[in-house]
């Protein structure tokens, strides 16, 4: 294990100062929590709020597992278990059931979690209204007065104009009935796995500097029309390595003449379901 | 009961006085009328009884449909807020500052149904189609961008965005400044047919002693920020006691 | 299987760093460059880094711009990142400028003033040429220097009322690496993020306010650089020590503002300050911190310069290449979202098209 810096890399005063965000926000769930993110080894915009909450809840005993568009290897989230294993010396994994800790980019894992697992989102945009409210110091008083009118106008034109719901990822959802919040860029497929999972959710944005929670069991539901429900989106076919047809699925290219495959996102699901 | 009331109301701009003692009280289905010139603390007062202006002195009481009065400018700003968007509306001189100008027509109508709860695609679209039509627009036009709207249709936008939630107080400034005189006179017929059918009360500014005429019950005509005259509109019109009154009346044409 | 490849994989960031490594170090029959080498001949580049990293170092920016192959924004991170977890021992007192000890002193605003202009090592006054010439030059002459009083040139203003003075306080000040930053920010909070914020974005930013987008009539009222010594009060023992000495550049632009009701006519103040010899920098924070008290001054506000939260959110160049850089990380699990709602609408659209298998 790497010397020189603390273990987990933050010092203990930041950790502290990020574990009362996090309880502040496990008792607000979806509210955006303020914090004094720090600039880590990694770019903003990588991770660095992902990884600041798991760099302050992790412990010597934790299993890490951590994902990128669903999979172990691709290069952020080797890079990201590399930073722990070197700076916390934990034991990491690749197997869901496995972990305790799951730091996640873009995706939700497709086998539920349970109550002694917590998963890690890292956060491009906590604010779900920015595109439609660009002044984070209005959208904050949007949501402070639960004013999200402008956000159900959005889907109302989507469906005028275009006959659905346009958003496939990163889909806003209201949770424990009160605040407005951005599930992260998950796929919209992923939205109902949020709700009342019996696992901890945390959600960290290092650049925007933003902490926020979905605690177990609590309700998380995306915004709709009683005429026009959500829709979780995928595609309509099965992995052509597990056969699983219920999962998320890449589209693969395999040639320049319209080959394509359709393989689980979710690695891990597809190698244990062979 | 009354509806709206407004007690000793005072506000000062640096040295100058927009309010001085003020009082006024506003009826159920009622539309009264602030004429006076620029600069007579017309637009002042509307923005003090709408909550947006907090006065140096006096109250502004608001009766809710329950009955209990509300001292307007004690409110929590989350209770202000939610009051703007169901029982009271304003109708702006720039219909643009009032509208999505991004969004639809049905979306820009829709927008108050839905801040209130609405849920119901199907619904909220006829009910905004329903008020295109009552406010004399095409339901074709129902997803166009008010960008292709002409001025009249644009105002007439903004009153079918307001009064979609049943309204029982608009506040309207100038609602038919800037427009030209036929657009004007469609307007204001649409206005009055509107008000008198759902019973509106309607607090209206304007320094246009004919859209007074044709549209308020009750005038009030104020001159430095004080009120010189009150009273039925055709008797202050037809018979005005106060030099201010009569100059303001003797320079618009009779109709 | 074929898609397995375009997965990164342990094997392939260990070989893309060690080709980085290779990179970086170049052609091993050239001398490696010392951090020394780049200190004292690379001079403006560490100044820059260590502003922007917000660390003052010169040492360790040194060592970071040769890390970084001279890529600066990315030698300020590498500061950024290891300041990050150092421990804080002690607040410094504020400095003084007005004791600085100047390498340069010049004012647009007065033809001379009492401790005269002082030019300095400046490429003011060069010919952009290139030169061939490799020789080392000749020793500069040396003035017989002369310790004159040298007052700041808006304290000269101030004394006589001419220049709105700035609220004095003894609070500590807001900390922009401790605490996250609220709209609207305070000037602490507004002129620090600004001190550790890239240089061409300010630059662009104070440009455009000469070009009218948030126009304030500025006058550089002084710009001086040169070396203040800091000096920290540790509690138990009740006066100050002092700890060492920093370069800093000072800009204090001097600028018009028609006065109120209220106010008598004055000037009004921009302000900049920056480590190292950083003059464009200083400059151009003393245009984009005025620009931004235009609400307050009771100016319009209209144009991005003028807009606290715009400016505040996007001038720092580590928050932003990190998340314009993210671009290029996976998104495919977004995409393919994407990719099934468009099908799903054009389905819609033209229901004779759809050909599922």
């Amino acid at each position: 294990m790497n010397t020189g810096y603390n273990f987990a890399y933050l010092d203990e005063q930041t950790k502290r100062m990020i574990r009362r965000a996090l309880l502040k926000a496990v008792a607000i769930p979806g509210h955006q929590v303020p914090f004094a993110s720090r600039e880590m080894p990694l770019p903003f915009g990588w991770g660095t709020g992902g990884i600041q909450v798991t760099a302050s809840v992790i412990g010597p005993d934790d299993v890490l597992k951590v994902i990128d568009q669903g999979a172990d290897d691709t290069t952020n989230a080797v890079s990201i278990r590399r930073f722990f294993a070197r700076t916390a010396g934990v034991r990491t994994t690749t197997r869901t059931q496995d972990a305790t800790l799951i730091q996640t980019r873009h995706r939700t894992p497709e086998r539920p979690l349970r109550a002694d697992q917590i998963l890690i989102y890292q956060v491009p945009q906590p604010e779900p209204l920015y595109r439609l409210e660009p002044s984070r110091a209005e959208t904050r008083k949007m949501q402070a007065l639960a004013e999200y009118g402008l956000m159900h106008v959005k889907l109302y034109e989507d469906i005028a104009r275009l006959g659905q719901v346009s958003i496939s990822y990163d889909y806003p959802v209201l949770v424990n009935h009160r605040y407005l919040m951005a599930p992260s860029p998950i796929p919209a497929f992923d939205v109902p796995k949020l709700h009342r999972s019996s696992a901890l959710q945390l959600f960290g944005a290092g650049r925007e500097k933003r902490i926020y929670a979905i605690p177990p069991h609590t309700d998380v539901e995306p915004l709709a029309f009683d005429d026009h429900p959500f829709r979780p989106i995928r595609a309509p076919r099965s992995c052509a390595l597990c056969r699983s047809s219920d999962t998320y699925l890449d589209e693969v290219v395999t040639d320049d003449r319209g080959g394509r495959m359709f393989v689980c996102s979710d690695t891990d699901w597809c190698e244990q379901h062979r | 009961m009354n509806l709206l009331a407004a007690r000793d109301l005072g506000h000062r701009y640096g040295a100058i006085t927009a309010l001085d003692g003020v009082s006024l009280d506003l009826w159920p289905g009622e539309v009264l009328a602030i004429v006076g010139e620029s600069g007579s603390g017309k637009t002042t007062l509307l923005d003090v009884l709408s909550g947006r202006i907090t006065p140096e002195s006096g109250t502004v009481w608001y009766r809710d449909p329950a009955g209990t009065l509300h001292d307007v400018h004690a409110m929590p700003a989350p209770a202000l807020r939610a009051l703007h968007r169901s029982d009271w509306g304003f109708v702006r001189q720039d219909a643009r500052s009032n509208l999505r100008m991004t969004v639809s027509a049905g979306g820009n109508v829709g927008e108050r149904l839905m801040a209130q709860g609405a849920r119901h695609y199907g619904r909220i679209r006829a009910e905004a189609e329903r008020w295109l039509v009552q406010t004399e627009i095409d339901a074709d036009r129902i997803d166009d961008l008010p960008t292709t709207f002409s001025g009249g249709m644009l105002q007439r936008l903004q009153i079918a965005r307001t009064l979609v939630t049943n309204p029982r107080l608009v506040f309207m400034d100038e609602p038919t400044g800037g427009l030209d005189v036929s657009v004007q006179a469609r307007l204001l017929d649409l206005i009055r047919t509107l008000v008198s059918q759902l019973r509106i009360a309607v607090v209206l500014v304007t320094h246009d002693i004919a859209v007074a005429r044709l549209l308020a019950h009750r005038l009030i005509v104020m001159q430095r920020g004080r009120v010189v005259e009150t009273g039925l509109t055709d008797q202050v019109l037809d018979d005005p006691q106060h030099p201010y009154t009569q100059l303001l009346v003797s320079s618009v044409l009779q109709p | 299987m074929a898609y397995v490849a375009v997965k990164g994989g342990e094997r392939a960031i260990d070989a893309a760093h060690a080709w980085l490594a290779e990179q970086r170090r170049g052609d091993t029959s050239l001398p490696t460059l010392s951090p020394a080498q780049i200190a004292e001949q690379l001079g403006r580049a560490v100044d820059r880094v260590m502003a922007e990293g917000s660390l003052y170092d010169r040492e360790l920016a040194a060592r970071a711009i040769a890390q970084a192959q001279g890529d600066l924004i990315e030698a300020a991170f590498l500061l950024r990142a290891y300041r990050t977890t150092l421990p804080r021992f002690a607040a410094s007192r504020p400095v003084d400028t007005g004791a600085m000890l100047l390498r340069r002193r010049i004012s647009a605003i007065y033809k001379d003033l009492p401790g005269g202009q002082l030019l300095g090592p400046t490429y003011d006054y060069t010919h952009r040429l290139l030169d061939f010439d490799d020789a080392d030059p000749p020793p500069a002459p040396q003035a017989d220097t002369d310790p004159a009083r040298t007052p700041r040139v808006p304290d000269i203003l101030g004394d006589e009322g001419l220049l709105q003075a700035e609220p004095p306080s003894d609070a500590e000040p807001f900390d922009v690496t401790r605490e996250p930053l609220a709209f609207p920010a305070g000037r602490d909070a507004r002129l620090q993020a600004l001190a550790r914020g890239d240089e061409g974005f300010l630059l662009s930013l104070g440009y455009a306010t000469q070009r009218g987008y948030g126009s304030t009539h500025p006058f550089a009222g002084e710009i001086r650089f040169g070396d203040v010594c800091v000096e920290i009060e540790p509690p138990e023992l009740g006066f100050a020590i002092d700890i060492g000495d920093l370069t800093l550049t000072e800009c204090q632009m001097v600028n018009q503002f028609a006065g109120s009701k209220t106010e008598p006519a004055q000037f009004t103040r921009g302000y900049g300050l920056v480590f190292g010899q950083c003059e464009r920098k200083a400059m151009a924070m003393a245009l984009v911190d005025r620009a931004m008290r235009s609400a307050e001054l009771g100016e319009d506000v209209t144009a991005p310069p003028q807009q606290m939260e715009f400016v505040l959110s996007h001038c720092d160049n580590v928050e932003a290449i990190g998340f314009v850089e993210h671009l290029k990380l996976p998104h495919y699990v977004d995409f393919q979202s994407e990719l099934e709602t468009i099908r799903g609408i054009r389905a819609q659209a033209e229901p004779a098209d759809v050909n599922d298998e």
